[in-house]
């Protein structure tokens, strides 16, 4: 650029040696680009495809009936642990739903003040913060003065970690709502509180449950905020006050083990867990989809 | 106060006559209330105001939930943590000995190793997600924009733990057969204190790498969407004074896009410095500062995860919750930067 | 009605039984704007009342101090009394959301709920009343009669399970009004009904009003004199938030007795 500066207003030699550097170096720089986009997903292609073939030839339908094995004996699976996870992301949407569409709901109802914006400021805080000092918080909070790890603390602290994702996704769909049908609803005679839960919120329903599957895809993985409070459980548990196995935790004990079956069913486990998270996603895209292509006036 | 049940609306009358003397009750003890036939008694005034205010107060109370979460976690693991803050004081942030035998407690390995992996990931992950965002807004055809975007979505949804496994079962020897030995003795790297030593495989660079392919996705992401929301006119007046087409997005597109490009980058900095389970399988969890990135390290999380459940003594307890108290605080503080620097430059492109 | 006395009457002041709605000095503000300029006047009962006037000049805020819709807006206020059938409807203790059931409202542009069918949309004022389990009956009687009043019934008999945002924007119009009438109200306000609509739904509604001035007080804003000429008893015309004057509307449209109000008219403002 300085040398095409410099040469400025002449039809000079120098001058058209300028602009072909500067095309060349466009070129390259977009090239690079490409490269670089290139090295971005080569790697994550690499970790799926590595994925599947490890976990498809260690997955079988007994790994979703079957217990975990002691270490030598072949076979077993994780039943317990997928009913462990599921479990957990019941009482994660049981604690963190009510309160992040409650908050949501507040933030949209009163944008603009202050306390909405310091609410709104603390969510994206407590959205940054880690999952590890969860974990902690979680069991010196509510395992340490029960004594025991629990389903209940894990679910809660899986919970907490879902309020800030909810109440955002709540508060921009609860925004879209024209006020025209909130007044519509007013003048007919609607209390508010049936304005804003019959109307509003239900008009906004589809992008809450979008939000709200993101949230549960993203906490059904976690891990760090269930090592001190779901603890894990090689049997079967459904107790809500015993400690309650999970996958993600169940693959990283098995992970770090140094038993070639265990990691096998790490990878199955890995798969499964995958699996999990991808078909949330797709149901959310899928009713995104079904939200604008149905359109209301 | 008498109201008319809903059930007793006067009949429809077919002539205005029959309106002429409308028996209305708005719920005052009115005359025209009391001109009225049987009234039943209705919550309808007291019902609506006090259920309004009743749903105010619950969504008021679910706001503050965010609040008093947030200050309960700060109380709860700082009280926690104190013992140790107490006792060892600013040494904790600042030595090395970390020994629960004798009770001896200093987090500065963790700390740097934290700081030092959140680095090497950023360094790596920062160029090539923008590149990728700016191949993807600016020069992907688009039949390839949708998969790939797609496609890089899905990879901030993978947990970290799977992350990890891949990281412990595939990258662990990539590294220590290929990576380490290539930039030490092919590049000649080993010369200098940072790429020397044994090329084990778990340890800080892995970490920074596991790291920096975790965060890719999540700056891509959200560079990808800024650029993408760059007006078409701020590119087409560039191009229109002869800029070339890099020119055009070094000069006018990048300027625009910087402030939610820092965004991004921020948030991915934030990911790393609290990310747990995949650092813990691969950084090799040693206690130890050394100078050369093939050395196994310890992150503030790593070193939670590891020893809490076999914390037994107290202060130990008391040392690593003191420990993921430092590391909320740093997270809080580079939240806070971030929010900071973002809303100061937002004025700046205002102004 | 002792307190009344003490207040500015209306210069056409009716007896008390053929006044659906009387403003007594009413004043409304947004924030520091001041919408609404001590406006003094009587709706009659029975008749179809329409609010002529420019662009901003507070017709559709006069509007909303009618069925308390205005303290909805943040900052908003108001001032004065507004009588219904001779109760003042600011008074202490009186419910707005029990006053705006018997005083209807159609806006703009159709509002329609989405995520409710037509015949869900029609019951839902009836739906919304505290403390009632409607019957079926009784719902079914509403859901008969409300879309036949708003002259829709024959567009939509056969598809009252349908989303309400599958109908034409005409008819989604019609669906509201026939959801304000649902609640049999004693007085009904439209915002500029017809502005969105196009001209055959427009006659349509047009039409529709007239009947219902047989059932009940219409009150209509709207930005087309013509349309004010075609469907009123009566027209107030308002300008910078004053009431202007309010006279029959023959008389409005040929000879005004305020010079602003015949500029207006014959097309010199607005
Ligand atoms: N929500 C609002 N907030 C602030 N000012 C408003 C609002 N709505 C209307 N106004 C102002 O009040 C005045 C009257 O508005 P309005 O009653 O809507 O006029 P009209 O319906 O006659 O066009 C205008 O000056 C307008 O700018
Ligand atoms: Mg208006």
């Amino acid at each position: 650029m300085t040398s095409a500066a410099s040469d400025h207003g002449a039809f000079s030699s120098p001058r058209a040696r300028g602009l072909l550097r500067r095309r060349v170096v466009s070129v390259i720089m977009i090239v690079l680009t490409c490269v670089a986009a290139a090295l971005a997903v080569v790697p994550l292609v690499v970790i799926l495809a590595y994925l599947f073939k490890q976990g498809a030839s260690a997955l079988s339908f007994g790994f979703f009936t079957h217990m975990p094995k002691p270490v030598g004996e072949v076979g077993g699976g994780m039943a317990n642990a997928i009913l462990g996870t599921l479990i957990l992301i019941g009482l994660a949407a049981a604690f963190g739903l009510p309160i992040g569409i409650g908050a949501g709901l507040y933030l949209a109802e009163h944008r603009g003040t202050r306390l909405a914006n310091l609410v709104r400021f603390l969510a994206d805080v407590l959205n940054g913060l880690p999952s590890i000092v969860m974990g902690i918080f979680a069991w010196q909070f509510l395992v340490k003065p029960f004594g025991h790890f629990s389903a209940l603390a894990g679910g809660a602290a899986l919970g907490a970690m879902m309020i800030p994702l909810v109440s955002r996704t709540t508060e921009e769909m609860v925004r879209t709502v024209p006020q025209a049908l909130r007044e519509a609803a007013l003048a007919l005679g609607y209390p508010r509180w049936r304005t804003s839960l019959q109307i509003v919120l239900r008009t906004a329903l589809g992008g809450i449950v979008t939000g709200v599957l993101v949230a549960v895809a993203r906490v059904a993985g976690e891990t760090a905020p269930l090592l001190f409070t779901a603890f894990g459980n090689s049997f079967w548990s459904t107790n809500l006050r015993q400690p309650i196995a999970a996958l993600p935790l169940q693959i990283f004990t098995y992970a770090i083990s140094p038993y070639d079956d265990w990691h096998a069913q790490a990878w199955a486990g890995a798969l499964v867990l995958i699996g999990l998270v991808l078909v949330i996603s797709v149901t959310a895209r899928f009713v995104t989809r079904a939200r604008h292509g149905g359109g209301h006036g | 106060m008498t109201f008319p049940s809903p059930d007793s609306t006067p009949p429809r009358p077919s002539t205005p006559e029959a309106r002429a003397f409308p028996t209305i009750s708005l719920g005052l003890p009115s005359t025209a209330a009391t001109r009225q036939g049987p009234a039943r008694r209705m919550p309808s005034i007291e019902g609506s105001v006090l259920a309004d205010r009743i749903y105010r107060l619950a969504l008021l109370f679910f706001a503050l939930c965010v609040p008093a979460l947030l200050l309960l976690i700060f109380i709860e693991v700082g009280r926690a943590g104190w013992p140790a803050l107490h006792e060892f004081g600013f040494r904790f942030l600042t030595s090395s000995t970390w020994d629960p035998v004798k009770g001896d407690f200093g987090a500065a390995p963790a700390i740097v190793g934290t700081l030092l992996t959140s680095f090497i990931a950023l360094v790596i992950a920062t160029p090539l997600a923008l590149g990728a965002a700016i191949f993807l807004s600016e020069f992907s055809p688009s039949w390839l924009r949708q998969p790939v975007s797609f496609f890089i979505d899905l990879l901030a949804a993978v947990p970290s733990v799977v992350y990890g496994l891949w990281a412990v079962f595939f990258l662990l020897p990539l590294m220590r057969t290929g990576v380490m030995p290539f930039l030490r003795d092919t590049l000649h790297l080993g010369a200098t204190p940072f790429f020397s030593g044994p090329a084990y495989g778990p340890s800080v660079l892995s970490a920074g790498m596991i790291l920096a392919i975790m965060i890719l996705p999540y700056i891509a992401a959200v560079s990808r969407e800024v650029l993408l929301a760059v007006p078409r006119a701020q590119r087409e007046a560039a191009l229109a004074l002869g800029a070339t087409r890099w020119e055009a997005i070094t000069g006018a597109v990048i300027p625009y896009a910087r402030t939610g490009i820092l965004g991004g980058v921020i948030l991915g900095l934030g990911r790393a410095l609290g990310e747990t389970m995949a650092v813990t399988m691969v950084i090799g969890n040693r206690h130890e500062i050394s100078a050369s990135l093939f050395a196994p390290g310890y992150t503030m999380a790593s070193l939670i995860a590891n020893e809490f459940s076999e914390a037994t003594t107290d202060i130990h307890i008391s040392a690593l919750m003191a420990v993921g108290f430092v590391l909320f605080v740093i997270t809080l503080v580079v939240n806070g930067i971030a929010r900071w620097m973002v809303s100061r430059m937002g004025a700046e492109v205002h102004a | 009605m002792a307190a009344a006395e003490t207040v500015p009457m209306p210069d056409t002041s009716a007896p008390d039984a053929m006044v659906a709605m009387r403003c007594l000095a009413l004043n409304a503000w947004f924030g520091t704007t001041h919408a609404v300029r001590d406006v003094t006047l009587d709706f009659p009962a029975h008749e179809v009342t329409a609010i002529i006037g420019p662009s901003g000049c507070g017709k559709s805020t006069l509007l909303r101090c009618l069925n308390r819709m205005h303290e909805t807006v943040p900052l908003a206020r108001v001032e004065g009394r507004v009588l219904f059938h001779g109760q003042d409807i600011y008074a202490d203790g009186v419910d707005p959301i029990a006053l705006r059931r018997h005083v209807g409202m159609v806006f703009q542009r159709p509002t329609p709920f989405p995520t409710m069918s037509i015949r869900d949309n029609v019951a839902a004022g009836l739906r919304a009343q505290p403390g009632v389990k409607l019957s079926a009956a009784a719902q079914d009687e509403v859901v008969g009669r409300a879309p036949r009043e708003a002259a829709l019934w024959d567009e939509v008999e056969g598809r009252l399970k349908e989303s309400a945002t599958g109908i034409s924007g005409g008819q989604q119009q019609r669906l509201c009004i026939a959801r304000a009438l649902a609640t049999s109200p004693h007085v009904l306000l439209l915002d500029e009904p017809t502005a969105a609509l196009d001209p055959i739904s427009t006659q349509k509604v047009e039409e529709l009003v007239y009947e219902l001035r047989k059932v009940m007080s219409v009150i209509i804003v709207t930005h087309n004199m013509q349309q004010a000429a075609r469907v009123s008893d009566r027209t107030v015309f308002m300008l910078m938030g004053e009431m202007i004057e309010m006279a029959p509307t023959r008389k409005i449209f040929t000879t005004p007795t305020d010079p602003r109000t015949e500029s207006y008219i014959t097309g010199r403002f607005g």
